[in-house]
């Protein structure tokens, strides 16, 4: 494990059962999710999304300290969303953790239900859920920035859930489920902070200068039209 | 949609996504030095309660942790593992620029296919 940039879950800490059982979940949803993406993509959103797509797996490697001796990177769900819509973005998370685990060996091949689970299901649909309630507030540049931290940070958090989901149905049940819950939600809050960092970093830039393509600020009315001149 | 000609706004789009893919392509490229290569929060949960020794035989884990039940990787050997090329020391930056390039094309193949089609 020395080296490695970036991490998922590996083979081995759910019975096969419990895997095979996040299988079919994954299956199901990245069946809904390709079937429901279709709506959202065209000629000017389709290559955005292959670079979404792109990028998410670069910033997934930026692994930052988040206590001695820790790290933690981005998972991605909640930027996705509010990029390319929650079922386009949902199968950008899936792309990237496919590629991960296929050609760099990272979370193993039967945890990739569990890993697309938590992170592209999970982590996209609480995103796109939180940045959607609190699309009221996406008004102006800052207000955007904000909703994107808070939806990050919640994403993180719930997604890591769904790993304590997934170890209290089929993990070793000679460790406590208490004393797992609270690291690795815990230290989610913390990495949480860093997936709020960056995906606020991330979609002001992006609204900055193609506002147009920022699926979340579909339909307002025009809240960050560019003035040219006009001082930030 | 129809306030610029064609040509412009396509120019536009263009230079957007080629400056969204050289920031990816940076960032996986030689940002990724920097990244902390302590593990992560799952790891940091799943490897509580042991300690990770160093032997003759590579790393080891003592003590008793969930980390313990974690088999080793089917593609362990691949040429790209643990984002390294073949192994070598100092490629997580190539290793990330392919990466960044399998990415976009496999990504973006899908979603070209996948998008609706204007009506001939």
């Amino acid at each position: 494990m020395t080296g490695s940039v970036a991490m998922h879950m590996s083979d081995g800490l759910l019975n096969p059962t419990t895997s095979l059982l996040f299988v079919g979940v994954a299956v199901v949803g990245l069946a809904v999710a390709t079937a429901k993406a279709r709506g959202d993509l065209d000629d000017r959103t389709a290559p955005l999304a292959g670079l979404v797509a792109a990028f998410l797996f670069a910033t997934q490697m930026l692994n930052f300290p988040v206590l001695p001796g820790v790290s933690g990177h981005l998972l991605g769900g909640a930027l996705a969303a509010i990029l390319v819509g929650p079922w386009v973005g949902a199968l950008c998370v899936s792309i990237v953790l496919v590629v991960q685990a296929l050609v760099f060996a990272d979370g193993g091949v039967t945890a990739l239900g569990a890993n697309v689970t938590n992170m592209a299901l999970i982590g996209t649909a609480t995103g796109f859920l939180v940045a959607t309630a609190l699309k009221r507030f996406a008004t102006g540049k800052v207000g955007l920035v904000v909703v994107a931290f808070v939806a990050a940070l919640v994403n993180t958090v719930v997604a890591s859930l769904g790993f304590v989901l997934e170890f209290a149905i089929g993990g070793d049940p000679a460790f406590s489920l208490g004393a797992v819950t609270a690291t690795v939600v815990g230290v989610h809050c913390l990495i949480g902070i860093g997936e709020g960092v960056i995906t606020a970093l991330t979609v002001g830039a992006v609204a900055a200068v193609r506002p147009d393509l920022v699926y979340l600020l579909r339909g307002t009315t025009r809240p960050l039209e560019l003035r040219e001149g006009t001082p930030a | 949609m129809t306030a610029k000609t064609g040509d412009t706004a396509k120019t536009r789009n263009l230079s957007f996504l080629l400056g969204f893919l050289l920031v990816a392509l940076v960032l996986a490229g030689a940002v990724s030095y920097l990244a902390d290569s302590n593990p992560d929060g799952l790891d940091h949960a799943t490897l509580k309660g042991c300690e990770v020794v160093e032997t003759a035989g590579g790393e080891q884990l003592q003590g008793s942790c969930i980390a313990q039940n974690a088999k080793d990787h089917q593609f362990a050997g691949s040429p790209l593992a643990d984002y390294a090329v073949d192994g070598g020391e100092n490629t997580t930056g190539l290793a990330g620029v392919i990466g960044v390039v399998v990415t976009v094309v496999v990504a973006g193949g899908f979603f070209w296919l996948l998008r609706r089609r204007p009506k001939a």
